[in-house]
């Protein structure tokens, strides 16, 4: 372990740190722009030179330098301050100073660093270099001209992204970064080069000249357009959700957020439900009041024998009061798998991701069933990406051939390849059954069909004979939530293709489905989306960010959402609308406090960020599996649910990064 | 101190001789090659080491520590690869271009004993895409070395495989950086590349790979012939020793190439090989001594200048590829460095700050200076723009940027002021 001194104090770090690295565990601060601690080490900003010692008269940049035993090392000395200075001049001569028309003003590190170690004056007198824009899509806004060749985005788009599109043309001051064919940076997780760029350079089209970032209020939250629970920064003003931005949280999205987790937020302020309504006599649905509606729900669910839905976006407690209603009606007619997946939900070990999200990174081989991660859960087709970038993860995929960055070998697309891989003695079958960490990731479609219990089981037997962790790789943030509390059909109850058949009075908490002709439908969600369009009785509740509100993402791990901003108009926190339908169908809820009822049916819940682990015990039921190929996964990745249906940005990336034979370019 | 013709390596230097197999061989070229390199790796290493022979192609580090450096067992995960660096792009440099088309075959010699003392089996020869006859003559002699089995599974007899390719750059400067060539080989776009790691520990392909330049390469074989006490007794000192080719430009009678020892007097290699500064030598305005990135140095430092390593760092420059550009007093010195100027903007590769954004700030200023059209405090301003530049950068082209622009301020900055004054004077007038 080297042990060195910067300035003045000595440190032990690992072999390897770099001595940036090991003055910032001192707290000592180094400036700079193009080191970032989830890319290489590009070196080329030259910010953060420090002078080392024994070693040549000059100073060095200290990000790619390995810290070695009896280094000294001065990050503040009169040779480092001017060396900084001389960096921070170059910097700004050919950088516009636009501050006050510049997105990042505020919020920028070269802003920030100037202040800190500038000259406070331009000693350039020459005309400044001008570089053309670059069409980057809809999400993406350029400002070339106030790049500084940091290649953050470069690095970015080919280390993290998996998606090589951009480069540094040319050289000396005609460098610019561009994209190699003029085409749109077309993966899930362009937005995060809007965080990543040190300037002005890259910033959100959407966000353009919206808000300066001391105007808005930042509350820590929770993600909801996949079952991973990226941490999320919601960005307010007033009532008006501005932008979302990643928190950092190392067991799920590290600092990353995917596309529709950034850019959906608009969709927030759109086609929302802010008040009740009921449908009137002449089949048309009408504004009304609260009480007006929580009757006519009342009145017409009673005495029919009711059945219900969680959708997607139902958060645990709006789940757990219905539930509770649901019980109290004696009704065991529910589910939440809304989109038609069958599986066993005896065991939970049967429909969590065993492994954890970290645990892709530990996995030494990967086999992908019905699943693409890249659109169903982007941050973690990264981390899949990175392990196999890195250290050459084996990836094979049972399903449909997917599009993603790294390579893989297509074992075949039915349930039947599983018991050929079992069988099978080269290839991948004899790479899977020596490794150490084997995981299986199954995505729905492996349980979209009318075999899914036999799948469910099958895969058990492979995760048994391979030694292998089985992971469920969920979609919706609210089913996992849901499943813990039980929000599946009870003894004799029907499940979601029982309910969508045969149902007559429902109740829908946001589950975006068509209910069958004739059925009484109770709404209940934030969208004026699918559900709400054949519903009797509307119900306006609340967005994610318009609550505090608890999810359990894929792994198990519960979270709390927290709430940024007041719900609009009239529409209202979710469980409390569930309370007050049961009281006005006289079956009141028992209590008045949510949470304390979670925490005392389902403790694990009320730990939060804490994943409580499954016991591993067979799932699924034996039976033929049948050799029809699993479906495709659900394409539609900028279209997955209300609040992206809803959002302008995402109805602008539907159409350029339009790709062939999707579901979204139909 | 001159070269006796008896020390002289290159015997064919300028070409009269045949650069073909038979002819380098009538000049004595793989003569008892195996010989040499059964005497095994730390043998030739300490000979070159007692040499004391410097790389030719700038820097001047010794060429046997160089070899030293590699690892001692060759990991078969990881070969050892050497890599001739003849992408000479230097303004003024031309030495290696004779090398490549008259003495190939010493060059392709100095290869095979350089790759054994190293334990590499392959050489990549990096040519300057513009040395396209080169190029060819070089391709000659080693498609014959081939069939003579000098080269290939049992080279030179030696019982061991050695192979060479050849690969032509695409014109930019920078691939003559030993760590952008290596990204350049690998088909990387040619940028230098951050050190440590040093090339010796993960150089080519991430193995431990030594580059050098032609002339370093080229006169090994004769060093372990003659032995390096014979090599180290040429010249001043044993720091500043041997033979080394120079090339002579500018505003002399007769441009040439020369061979000469270590050490000769700037002023008698001027006068004995190049037939003397146009118009005599008072009519000397300044030299640039070893390539265009060296400060220049007037004409009366020149007088007394010695031309080897430790010499010309006396005066105030550097030996660098041993590449004298004179000129005399026709010549307007601050255009002449305002075109340097623009060269190292033009070749700057745009990966760091410093020189990316430095180098073009110093041609705009230099470039009004040529008519005088700036400030007297300017002249501050860019010396101080050379040291931000000078030592911050990834690669020395900061450097080599920084360097011709303040020996321009050190020896002419009366010229420079003169200059200004007269602009403001015909402004007013």
């Amino acid at each position: 372990m080297p042990k060195l001194t910067i300035d003045g104090v000595e440190v032990e770090v690992e072999p390897g740190t770099s001595v940036l690295q090991a003055a910032e565990a001192l707290g000592v601060e180094i400036p700079r722009f193009c080191f970032h601690d989830r890319l290489s080490v590009a070196g080329n900003c030259r910010m953060c030179l420090v002078e080392i010692s024994p070693g040549p008269p000059k100073p060095v940049a200290s990000c790619c330098l390995p810290a070695a035993d009896g280094m000294v090392v001065k990050t503040d000395s009169p040779m480092v301050r001017e060396a900084r200075a001389g960096v921070m001049e170059f910097l700004l001569m050919n950088h516009p100073l636009d501050c006050p028309i510049c997105d990042q003003g505020g919020e920028c590190d070269l802003q920030d660093q100037a202040v800190g170690y500038g000259a406070g004056r331009s000693r350039y007198t020459e005309n400044k270099r001008a570089v053309a824009e670059k069409a980057l899509g809809p999400l993406i806004k350029t400002a070339m001209t106030r790049c500084i060749n940091c290649t953050r985005c470069v690095r970015f788009a080919e280390e993290i992204a998996g998606a090589p599109v951009l480069g540094q043309f040319h050289r000396g001051e005609d460098a610019e970064i561009g994209t190699f064919i003029k085409a749109a940076v077309a993966t899930e997780m362009s937005g995060n080069m809007i965080d990543i760029c040190p300037v002005g350079a890259l910033t959100s089209r959407p966000y353009a000249y919206r808000a300066r970032p001391w105007e808005l209020t930042k509350t820590p939250s929770i993600d909801v357009h996949d079952a991973l629970g990226a941490n999320i920064r919601v960005d307010s003003r007033g009532r008006e959700v501005l932008r979302i931005l990643p928190r950092l949280h190392e067991g799920i999205n590290e600092e990353w957020i995917d596309d529709r987790t950034r850019f959906a937020c608009d969709g927030l302020a759109e086609r929302r439900l802010d008040r009740p309504w009921v449908r009137g006599a002449d089949g048309r649905l009408r504004e009304t009041s609260w009480a007006t509606a929580l009757t006519a729900a009342a009145r017409g669910l009673a005495g029919r024998d009711v059945a219900a839905l969680a959708g997607d976006l139902a958060d645990v407690e709006a789940v757990v009061a219905l539930r509770d209603l649901m019980d109290e009606l004696g009704s065991p007619h529910r589910d939440c798998r809304v989109d038609g997946a069958v599986f066993d939900t005896s065991q939970r070990s049967g429909w969590l991701m065993n492994a954890g999200v970290a645990g892709v990174d530990e996995a030494d081989i990967l086999l992908l069933v019905a699943t693409d991660p890249r659109r169903e859960a982007t941050v973690l087709g990264a981390r899949i990406f990175r392990n196999w970038r890195e250290r050459g993860l084996p990836i094979a995929v049972i399903g449909p051939a997917i599009d993603a960055p790294y390579g893989y070998d297509h074992l075949g697309d039915g349930p039947d390849a599983l018991d050929r891989l079992a069988r099978a003695r080269t290839g991948f079958a004899k790479t899977i059954k020596g490794a150490q960490n084997p995981m299986i990731l199954a995505g729905m479609s492996a349980f979209r069909r009318p075999d899914g219990l036999a799948v469910h089981r099958a895969l058990h037997e492979a995760a048994q004979k391979f030694g292998a962790t089985f992971n469920m790789l969920h979609t919706a943030a609210g089913r996992v939530g849901a499943l813990e509390v039980g929000f599946v059909p009870g003894p004799g109850g029907m499940d979601c293709a029982g309910i969508l058949r045969d149902a007559k009075a429902l109740i829908s908490l946001g589950a975006e489905v068509s209910a069958p002709k004739g059925c009484f439908t109770v709404y209940i969600g934030h969208h004026g989306d699918v559900g709400a369009a054949g519903a009797d009785v509307v119900l306006p509740g609340s967005a994610y960010t318009e609550k505090d509100a608890t999810y359990v993402n894929t792994e198990g791990r519960p979270q709390r959402a927290v709430r940024a901003v007041a719900p609009p108009g009239l529409a209202r926190e979710d469980w409390t609308i569930v309370r007050d339908l049961a009281a006005a169908l006289g079956k009141p809820l028992s209590y008045n406090d949510i949470s304390a009822r979670i925490e005392a049916a389902w403790p694990h819940l009320a730990r939060w960020d804490t994943v409580e682990p499954a016991p591993w015990g067979p799932f699924g039921t034996a039976g033929p599996v049948d050799r029809v190929p699993f479906a495709a996964p659900k394409d539609a990745y900028y279209h997955a649910n209300a609040i992206c249906r809803a959002s302008p940005t995402m109805a602008r990336c539907v159409v350029a990064f339009r790709a062939p034979n999707s579901e979204e370019a139909a | 101190m001159m070269l006796s013709e008896t020390d002289r390596i290159f015997t064919n230097l300028l070409g009269p001789g045949g650069a073909d197999l038979a002819s380098s061989r009538a000049r004595g070229d793989w003569d008892g090659t195996a010989a040499l390199i059964a005497r095994g790796r730390e043998a030739i290493i300490e000979e070159v080491k007692a040499s004391g022979l410097r790389g030719r192609g700038g820097a001047g580090f010794p060429t046997g520590m160089k070899w030293g450096f590699m690892p001692k067992i060759v990991d078969p995960a990881r070969p050892h690869y050497l890599i001739v660096n003849a992408d000479e792009s230097e303004p003024g440099t031309c030495k290696d271009r004779e090398i490549l088309r008259h003495e190939p075959h010493k060059l392709i010699e100095g290869a095979v004993l350089a790759g054994f003392a190293m334990g590499a089996q392959r050489a990549f020869i990096y040519i300057r895409g513009e040395y396209q006859a080169e190029g060819a003559a070089l391709e000659a002699a080693i498609h014959e070395a081939y069939a003579a089995g000098l080269l290939g599974p049992d080279a030179a007899g030696s019982g061991a495989a050695f192979d060479i390719t050849v690969h032509y750059g695409a014109g930019a400067y920078i691939c003559g950086e030993e760590t952008a060539l290596m990204n350049s080989l690998e088909g990387q776009k040619g940028q230098p590349r951050n050190k440590p790691p040093f090339p010796a520990g993960a150089g080519l392909y991430g193995c431990p790979t030594t580059i050098n330049n032609v002339e370093s390469i080229a006169v090994v074989p004769t060093i372990l012939r003659r032995g390096g006490a014979w090599f180290a007794g040429i010249g001043r000192n044993e720091k500043n020793c041997g033979t080394k080719v120079f090339c002579i430009s500018g505003h002399v009678e007769r441009p040439c190439v020369v061979e000469e020892a270590m050490g000769v007097p700037m002023k008698d290699l001027i006068e004995r090989h190049a037939g003397g500064v146009r118009g005599g030598w008072d009519n000397l305005l300044a030299v640039i001594p070893g390539g265009s990135s060296t400060p220049l140095l007037p004409a009366k430092i020149c007088h007394t200048a010695i031309m080897d390593f430790d010499g010309l760092k006396e005066a105030g420059s550097s030996l660098g590829t041993g590449a004298l550009i004179v000129m005399d007093k026709t010549t307007d010195i601050i255009a002449a460095i305002a075109r340097l100027s623009q060269f190292y903007m033009h070749e700057s590769c745009g990966q760091c700050t410093p020189c990316r954004e430095g180098t073009g700030w110093l041609w705009r200023i230099l470039r009004r200076m040529v008519d005088g059209n700036a400030q007297l405090d300017e002249i501050d301003l860019l010396w101080d723009l050379t040291k931000r530049i000078e030592g911050k950068t990834i690669c020395a082209l900061g450097d080599a940027a920084a360097w011709p622009v303040q020996g321009l301020i050190r020896h002419f900055r009366g010229e420079i002021e003169h200059r200004i004054l007269d602009y403001l004077k015909r402004g007013a007038a």
